[in-house]
């Protein structure tokens, strides 16, 4: 139960959603914007999250988009996670959202919802993030097309008043090999304490990783130890543990020695798994 | 463009069939509106967190927690609760296989079970592991309603479940 | 007699309450709404110990709808079910995380969250007692300043004034100083795990009104609507007979629902809104944190035995967090104390169990009432003295069964009547797990390791030495019979068993008995509570009871109508017959309403059979050495799992579980499988992953079913097997004992101990994650 007054707005057109937003934000209005909206419902009924006024991109039909189009998938912010598993456009991004909440959640959370949460774990973005994906944002400033790793340092930064329509995937990354894994404290819903998506890409292994630390990241270094044909896999992993951009957690879903030794098992996991492929 | 504002608006919901006025606030949950105005309380209010499937319903026939959809984005979808439902042969099998026993979670259950059948008729145990662990159930230990969800796949055999 | 067609004792009856449940059109309690309901909101502490400085309301009070604001100083004094030591909303200080501090009323429910969060408290920090061990040093901070002065309700509860102990139970039996030296082998571990949930799935909710005549009517999720009004009466000076609890069909209760904490709370709200009605509904959080939940446990086990093998000498120490206040935790480390042993005959027995105060959620009942708890660490013990002798588990276990002749810790005497037999369980338990002592650990050809752990357990039902039920069987015109009995539907099958006792009684098929589901205590009999596995009994005993009334009132009538005497009579299919010649006979339908001769004349009148039962010859234990009689028999069991343990990431799956349980005779088989199966589930999902997590200043971390996370669907043992044994209870109804708790008891043991066997490490503390497993070995191989 939301305890505080909102407005609600569903608009038909990316131009309305612009101008929705430049009218409230002129009263001086906290506006979100929304699409599966079960974070927003979750947080706010804790009283971790306020808005005056919330714009639905659900009535967007650009946002809605899920398809090939000539060489690129394209997919819309409002997508649920179901349907882009079930399109199987891109399989590697339906294997690793497949694992994300539990199924009927995923019936309501979109991929825009989850890319832009205020959970640590946003674990749509790994496979987005290997596969060097574009999104296409909307805002005042009209709309623009960028690499998702251009804006994704930590979480997606957009500015204000600007919202998620699209992400676009070149073609060419879907038929690449890939591993997807997820490891939790316990039960299979629950958040990781590792999530990893990776491709084999030119022979070369492509992995972002999620749960390890305050923020879900591809390394290039990491990516190099791991592909480093010197090294045995043993001496890969000890290395790659190193070189993560910040401190392992440490939460109640695992301490950071376990993670790390979760981390190490997941590491191999994926190498055996591109391996065979490769091989 | 749908809009509802901060006072209280008559909205139309088709539920089970049916073309409802309710009135509501933008910050109603469907699960609310479904119990306080419409009288359907087997959606049940048990963790309004997403986390426990007690409050499921169908959305456009998929499984949906009511608890995290909000009423005013149901409008212009049809809703199905359990009091849609009429003896459906799905209830008959939770009765016959020993699945319910405080039956707070059963209405939820049989729900994804329903969906379940109609979109997966041949689901393996992983794509059944999958959709039932939406559900939170604390009295049975998930043997008999496991059970029971078989038992509604193999009679359902691609025919209509209700 | 010959073949009673009618028999239903012992048939798989289907459950009466199922087709309902199953279209959804149940009413529990949260269901229940009426115009101009009013809705309070809790404000709960933020802070795990401080003092309450000021609480500020004026913002709250400008939210529109608000009605009436209530705090601690409105209602300062104390309440509660043994020892009274909590007042319903905290003056002065707050002693635990998520504690009642204020209440709002509104006319929606939505105002009142919203105001509840707008009330300010300022609050002056106290030391966090964060765990048992803490608590009980000589000089820990104290969380209850005057604990000696806290009124009695229940005569076995000791605090301890100027210490964190809430209450201390003593066994002492034989002489254990002398037995410990002599024996050859010893051990001595000690176990523990954190406070944990219920997690039913309703969640608790109430709804209070006091009419303008001055009764209070309430509407509860609750396992004890007479406990509800005895509460009411000693504490807020309302009449018992003025008092009326209505309980409707109970979304699961595991023992959360037995104590009572929001009736008061919602009493309180309707007395500041003019005695309109007032609707508590908790929400998951406040649930889970708010109300009371599971003991956690410290225990110090010491157990001795000969170079055979039988145990001569054993000491506990059980230290229990029962968090902020004692509640039902109280009559735990009394039951922990009076079955210290678990189902084993040792002659030295020296138990101390010590409730203790910390600044977590309270606790309460839960499903086991102690037993589950003790069973984990006392079944740890004994595999590990198992490997001490280098004997077979099960052989230990069997070398020490107690049975008839021996004595419990509290020297009750033992008979063939009162206890199961625990050799016959492990025996027939072994068998079922397969229990190989050569192969006890395999490896599998993909590297994983397969083990199987057994634990073995009793457990008497501690009620009230006067608990009691009653039952009113009123017949229909039509021949059939409605039964009223105040024993609660929570999920478990009551209302179906107590029909197929009915049926049985009156050889009467089980479609005429209406059991009227809902409970109302104005109409029905006294119960003492739908707890403590004492249903089927007490229940069960007052409606055959009740059907031995009713038969003698229908005899007496159709003596009237076939004019012949009552004892030539029998009753029957629907019909009292001369069982001389059982064609000659009178429908039930016929004399129901009284008989009517052919001149229109009548007598009798409607036949209404009433029924009662009370405990039998139940003492108190004595304050120094525990010695009484706590319960009427004990019913005793044998459960094992089997495990497949990856070595790789310490995590596992749980194949099989088994449990073998005597519980006198089995009224309904397919709801005692019912009933073990979630008991082993709800106990193994307890064993490996429910525990509340605390930082250093006692807040709960996990507060919500997302990260206080229960077993999911596909995570259970993929093969559950139950069996009976039937050695019947001579005074229960048809040979019944209590079995509801019972499929819970044994599994932590059993997990913990295959678990254990497969990790090749000793697992004493819960919960078993594989992170747990990881740890733990690690640290060994430092």
């Amino acid at each position: 139960m939301i305890p505080f007054d909102f407005d609600y707005y569903r608009p038909d057109s990316i131009s309305e959603a612009v101008q929705i937003y430049e009218t409230l934000a002129k009263q001086s209005k906290k506006v979100l914007f929304y699409s599966g909206g079960t974070e927003f419902i979750t947080f706010s009924r804790i009283n971790q999250l306020y808005a005056d006024a919330v714009i639905d991109l659900k009535g967007i039909p650009e946002c809605n988009t899920l398809e090939m189009q000539g060489e690129q998938i394209v997919i819309g912010a409002a997508v649920s996670l179901n349907k882009i598993t079930e399109s199987n456009l891109f399989p590697l991004l339906g294997q690793t959202i497949k694992k994300i909440a539990d199924h009927t959640s995923r019936n309501k959370i979109t991929i825009g919802g989850n890319l832009h949460s205020r959970l640590i774990y946003r674990e749509s973005v790994l496979p987005l993030l290997v596969a060097e994906a574009e999104v296409r944002l909307a805002g005042s400033e009209g709309e623009t097309t960028v690499q998702l790793e251009e804006i994704f340092n930590q979480q997606l930064s957009t500015s204000p008043g600007q919202f998620l329509v699209q992400i676009i995937v070149p073609k060419t990354y879907t038929d690449s090999p890939f591993a997807s894994f997820k490891k939790t404290k316990m039960s299979k819903v629950g958040y990781p304490i590792v999530s990893i998506a990776a491709i084999l890409k030119n022979k070369q292994i492509r992995a972002a990783l999620s749960g390890v630390c305050e923020y879900p990241f591809r390394s290039v270094e990491i990516e190099a130890a791991l592909n480093d044909s010197s090294l045995s896999i043993e001496e890969k992993i000890e290395k790659a543990v190193t070189l993560l951009p910040s401190q392992i957690i440490d939460d109640i879903q695992a301490s950071s020695d376990y993670r790390e030794f979760v981390l190490k098992n997941t590491l191999h996991e994926t190498m055996e798994a591109l391996g065979a492929a490769h091989g | 463009m749908i809009t509802n504002g901060t006072s209280k608006t008559v909205v139309k919901l088709h539920v089970n069939g049916e073309t409802r006025d309710v009135m509501i606030r933008s910050a109603d949950t469907l699960l609310q509106t479904l119990r306080e105005q419409l009288g359907l309380t087997a959606a049940k209010r048990a963790c309004q967190n997403g986390d426990c499937g007690a409050c499921t319903v169908l959305v456009n026939g998929e499984p949906t927690h009511s608890c995290l959809s909000l009423s005013i984005e149901s409008v212009d979808q049809h809703i199905t609760t359990i009091e849609g439902f009429n003896n459906s042969f799905i209830q008959q099998e939770f009765v016959d296989k020993w699945a319910i026993q405080c039956g707070f979670c059963t209405p939820g259950f049989i729900l994804n079970c329903y969906a379940l059948a109609n979109k997966h008729p041949n689901a393996d145990d992983a794509t059944i592991e999958e959709w039932m662990q939406s559900n939170l159930c604390r009295c049975t230990g998930y043997q008999e309603i496991k059970e029971a969800v078989k038992s509604v796949l193999q009679k359902h055999a691609g025919g209509s479940v209700s | 007699m010959l073949d009673n067609p009618w028999m239903s004792v012992g048939k798989p009856e289907p459950r009466i309450d199922a087709v309902e449940k199953a279209a959804g059109t149940v009413r529990y309690t949260a269901d229940y709404t009426a115009p101009g309901l009013l809705h309070a909101k809790l404000a709960t502490s933020t802070k795990a110990h401080a003092k309450i400085k000021s609480i500020d309301v004026t913002e709250a009070w400008k939210i529109p709808g608000v009605r009436a604001i209530v705090t601690g100083k409105m209602f300062p004094f104390h309440i509660g079910p043994i020892l009274a030591d909590r007042p319903p909303l905290a003056f002065e200080k707050v002693r635990y995380f998520g504690e009642p501090l204020a209440i709002v009323v509104a006319d929606h429910e939505y105002q009142a969250k919203q105001a509840a969060g707008l009330i300010k408290v300022e609050y002056e920090p106290l030391p966090v007692v964060n765990s048992v061990r803490e608590a009980f040093q000589s000089n820990a901070p104290l969380i209850h300043e005057n604990s000696g002065q806290y009124i009695k309700i229940i005569s076995n509860v000791y605090p301890v004034q100027g210490t964190n102990i809430g209450s201390h139970i003593k066994i002492r039996k034989g002489d254990i100083i002398t037995a410990w030296e002599n024996c050859d082998y010893k051990v001595k571990e000690t176990y523990s795990f954190n406070l944990s949930d219920h997690v039913a799935l309703e969640p608790r909710c109430t709804l209070v009104e006091i009419n303008p005549a001055g009764k209070v009517v309430v509407h509860s999720t609750t396992q004890s609507p007479f406990t509800i009004k005895k509460v009411l009466n000693q504490f807020f000076n309302i009449e018992v007979g003025n008092i009326i609890v209505h309980v409707p069909l109970i979304g699961g209760a595991f023992g959360g629902k037995g104590t009572v904490q929001l009736e008061p709370l919602a009493y309180l709200a309707s007395k500041a809104v003019g005695g309109k009605m007032v609707k508590l509904e908790y929400d998951r959080e406040e649930d889970l944190i708010t109300a009371p939940g599971h003991i956690g446990l410290e225990a110090t086990i010491a157990l001795g035995t000969n170079k055979s093998g039988k145990l001569l000498a054993a000491q506990y120490t059980y230290l229990i967090d029962s968090g902020a206040y004692t509640d039902q935790a109280a009559g735990i480390t009394r039951a922990m104390a009076l079955d210290c042993t678990g189902p084993y005959d040792i002659a030295n027995v020296w138990c101390d169990s010590y409730c203790m105060y910390t600044n977590h959620p309270y606790a309460t009942s839960f499903r086991g009432y102690a037993h589950p708890e003790l069973t984990f660490a006392v079944e740890r013990t004994m595999d590990q003295l198992a490997k001490r002798l280098n004997f077979d588990p099960v052989e230990l276990r069997k070398i020490n069964a107690i049975k008839p002749g021996n004595s419990s810790p509290t020297r009750t005497m033992l008979n063939a009547n009162n206890i199961g037999d625990v050799v016959q369980c492990i025996d027939r338990a072994k068998e079922l797990i397969g229990w190989d002592e050569n192969s006890l650990r395999k490896k599998t050809t993909d590297g994983k390791v397969r083990t199987k752990g057994i634990s073995t357990f009793w457990k008497t039902s501690t009620t009230a030495t006067n608990a009691q039920s009653g039952a009113i069987l009123k017949f229909e015109a039509d021949g059939s019979v409605n039964l009223n009995c105040a024993a609660i539907e929570l999920g478990q099958g009551t209302k179906t068993i107590l029909a197929q006792m009915v049926a049985e009684r009156l050889k009467m098929d089980i479609n005429k008995v209406h059991v009227t589901m809902e409970v109302n205590t104005q109409t029905d009999p006294h119960q003492w509570r739908t707890v403590a596995s004492s249903t089927t009994f007490l229940a069960g005993r007052a409606v055959m009871n009740a059907a031995d009334d009713a038969i003698s009132q229908l005899k007496r009538t159709a003596a009237t109508a076939l004019q012949c005497s009552m004892e030539d009579l029998e009753v029957g299919g629907g019909r009292v017959y001369l069982k001389s010649s059982p064609e000659y006979g009178v429908k039930i339908e016929d004399i129901a309403l009284g008989y009517k001769y052919p001149n229109g004349h009548a007598v009798e009148g409607q036949v209404v059979g009433h029924g009662r039962y009370i405990q039998r010859h139940l003492t108190p234990m004595d304050k120094d050495t525990g010695f009484g009689k706590p319960g009427p028999w004990w019913s005793v069991g044998t459960q094992a799992v089997e495990v497949e343990w990856d070595p790789k990431d310490c995590t596992y799956t749980i194949l099989k579980a088994v449990t073998v349980l005597d519980g006198g005779k089995i009224i309904n088989p397919m709801t005692a499988v019912q009933q073990m199966r979630g008991g082993m589930y709800l106990g193994l999902s307890f064993a490996s992953q429910e525990a509340f997590l605390f930082d250093s200043h006692g807040t709960v971390l996990n507060p919500q079913l997302r990260t206080y996370q229960i077993m999911r669907f596909g995570e259970q043992p993929a093969d559950y097997i139950v069996d009976f044994i039937q050695t019947p209870a001579a005074d229960g109804p048809y040979g019944a004992r209590g079995i509801g708790e019972y499929g819970v008891i044994g599994m932590a043991g059993a997990l913990a101990n295959a678990l254990s066997r497969a990790a090749e490490v000793e697992l004493n503390h819960l919960p078993l994650i594989p992170e747990r497993i990881w740890k733990t070995r690690k640290e060994m191989q430092k």
